[in-house]
């Protein structure tokens, strides 16, 4: 009875110890999109490494399961490279759960290709006519006679999402080989001279053996490079989506604190070595009433009216 | 001193009944599970709509949710039956080389690596899907990408081999030795002996293998949802991506929103597979019932 009672105290001793050692400052729990768990991740690490005893941990899973944790409360923050849905919120107020948003980066999302293929620029029609299954062969815009074959994400995507709303306006076509996130796209790519795939732009920098194609918002139009600083600033690239961070009411405590250094100019710049861009000013106002910063009263999570032009074709 | 002892006897035995019920209990308490989580879905959608039809997309929204599940299931049978038919050659075979071909010390050291194969992970197996298996089957059939449905049936092959490797070797060892022995006296020779006479003797449990080997492939989830391409069109040929009932529960139940239409449909396709891996198990003790008596 006595070796019992001694295995039982270690037994719960060692369940406690991890929680003592570990964040013993706090703890944030980060869920959600593929696109943004490379760039948060490195965040997490700078911060982690500016507060020691902090502890931020990182998972993906993809925007939908993110937002999914968001409501059944079991992130901080939930990481979605697409607006929540308008069910989602509804969702999360039955569940007493407050999403608000920040914007923490914009992506310019990449439509990939082979190096070899010799198609180098799409407009935003037909790439959503290829992804609808529309469009069959490469030799249809241009290439070599090539069935075209399709590569995307899975339906807990964001970037899915994103691409059906903003780019398709139509269902997937079923032939669509649904890969577990971006690396897996840009992978295939590289082994694939027929496929296209659409990956965040910090996945399509890194690029031996694939290209960003340059995309114009229609025919007659200029083709926009998502690798070109100047063309994504300037908004004139079509399909640029703000990358979003959720969380549960006004941040507070380290959550806040977690956001404002994500915000800041160093947060930022990381931001940009990874690949993607930093945040235009509009986003930086939205963000401090969202933050309280200026001590203004919250508004409505919804996008902002006048950041509509920067959100895509059509 | 005997009633102290009658008493723990007792205790022990109670114990031992409550371990064997709880079994029982889990199992049913997954099935009432699945059945309590699944019927709410089937007030929103016809069950003939489920079971038979090829379009899968409950997250649309240019078009209504469909919610047909046999593209998935056609994707899971030929996965399996794929697998099967690449492990049940190679496994009787390497069976029937362990039983009565190999010597001792050949046996020694292939059983232990048989288990060894049994133990790798299998996401381990999807990742040489994608690295190794992917490319050789891209060049050899001249396809753009080799992520599809005969990529998932070897490397499920490969998983279900000491499955069937062991119990294949057990049942045909089980085999009297008077049957080989009335054989060869006959004038048969060793081949014709273990192919005419061993190996039908001991078909029973090599039923019973492969229906377990074939549990195992029809439950794989990993592995599949990494080398079969997830594409959830109808497939029409083994070289074209699939996505079996399995990925689909793994990559949307991350993600879908309790209590909706979408969950409890994803429960429904457990449903099906719980339901179709009973069949297969019920096969499989049916098949070794039987060669337990045709032994005796």
């Amino acid at each position: 009875m006595n070796r019992l009672r001694i295995v039982f105290i270690g037994a719960a001793f060692l369940f406690f110890i991890p929680a003592v050692c570990f964040g013993a400052n706090g703890m944030v729990q980060v869920k959600g999109s593929d696109t943004l768990i490379n760039v948060v991740q490195k965040l997490a690490e700078v911060y982690m490494a500016k507060k020691p005893g902090t502890s931020v941990a990182v998972t993906g899973g993809g925007s939908g399961t993110g937002v999914a944790a968001l409501i059944n409360r079991t992130c901080d923050i939930a990481n979605a490279s697409r607006q929540i849905k308008s069910s989602e919120v509804e969702q999360a107020n039955n569940k007493g759960v407050d999403p608000k948003r920040v914007v923490v980066a914009i992506d310019a999302l990449s439509v990939i290709v082979s190096a070899q293929n010799p198609v180098s620029k799409l407009t935003v029609e037909q790439i959503g006519k290829i992804y609808k299954g529309e469009i069959k062969n490469w030799s249809d815009v241009g290439g070599s006679d090539l069935p075209i074959t399709l590569y995307g994400r899975q339906s807990n995507s964001g970037t899915y999402d994103f691409m059906k709303e903003n780019v398709m306006f139509g269902e997937y076509s079923t032939s669509l080989k649904s890969m577990n996130g971006n690396a897996q796209i840009v992978e295939a790519i590289k082994q694939d001279a027929s496929g296209i795939g659409y990956v965040g732009v910090g996945y399509a920098k890194e690029s031996a053996g694939i290209k960003a194609l340059k995309v114009a918002s229609k025919i007659g139009a200029a083709y926009y490079d998502p690798l070109n600083l100047m063309d994504v600033k300037s908004g004139y690239y079509p399909i640029t989506r703000p990358l979003n961070q959720y969380i549960n009411g006004m941040p507070k405590g380290l959550v806040k604190n977690f956001l404002e250094f994500e915000l800041s100019d160093e947060g930022q710049k990381i931001i940009e070595e990874e690949g993607f861009f930093a945040i235009p000013d509009e986003y930086q106002t939205y963000n401090d009433q969202t933050l309280g910063r200026s001590g203004r009263v919250g508004e409505s999570p919804m996008r902002p009216k006048d950041l509509e032009d920067n959100l895509g074709a059509g | 001193m005997t009633k102290h002892n009658n008493f723990k006897e007792k205790i022990i035995h109670g114990l031992f009944f409550l371990n064997g019920l709880s079994v029982i209990f889990v199992l049913i308490g997954i099935f009432v599970l699945l059945v309590m989580n699944s019927l709410p879905a089937f007030k929103e959608i016809n069950i003939g709509e489920f079971l038979f039809s090829a379009a899968w997309n409950p997250t649309a929204t240019f078009t209504a949710p469909s919610y047909g599940i046999l593209s998935m299931l056609v994707s899971t049978l030929m996965v399996s039956i794929g697998a099967l038919a690449i492990a049940i050659p190679i496994g009787v075979g390497a069976a029937a080389y362990l039983s009565d071909v190999a010597g001792p010390r050949t046996r020694e050291i292939a059983k232990p690596i048989i288990e060894i194969l049994a133990g790798i992970p299998s996401v381990v197996i999807g990742f040489l899907g994608i690295v190794m298996v992917g490319p050789i089957l891209a060049r050899i059939f001249r396809l753009p990408n080799g992520l599809n449905a005969l990529n998932g049936s070897i490397l499920l092959a490969v998983m279900a081999l000491p499955t069937i490797i062991s119990l294949s070797e057990d049942a045909l060892k089980s085999v009297p030795k008077s049957f080989e022995e009335a054989s060869l006296a006959l004038g048969a020779s060793k081949w014709q002996t273990i192919v005419r006479v061993k190996i039908p003797a001991a078909l029973s449990g090599i039923i019973a293998a492969t229906m377990l080997g074939m549990g195992r492939a029809i439950g794989e989830t990993m592995t599949v949802l990494m080398a079969t391409g997830c594409a959830i069109a109808m497939p029409k040929s083994f070289l074209q991506s699939v996505q079996t009932m399995t990925a689909t529960i793994a990559i949307e139940l991350g993600e879908v929103p309790y209590n909706t239409t979408h969950y409890y449909a994803l429960f429904g396709i457990g449903l099906v597979l719980f339901i179709i891996t009973f069949i297969v198990n019920m096969i499989s003790d049916i098949a070794l019932h039987k060669y337990g008596r045709v032994m005796k």
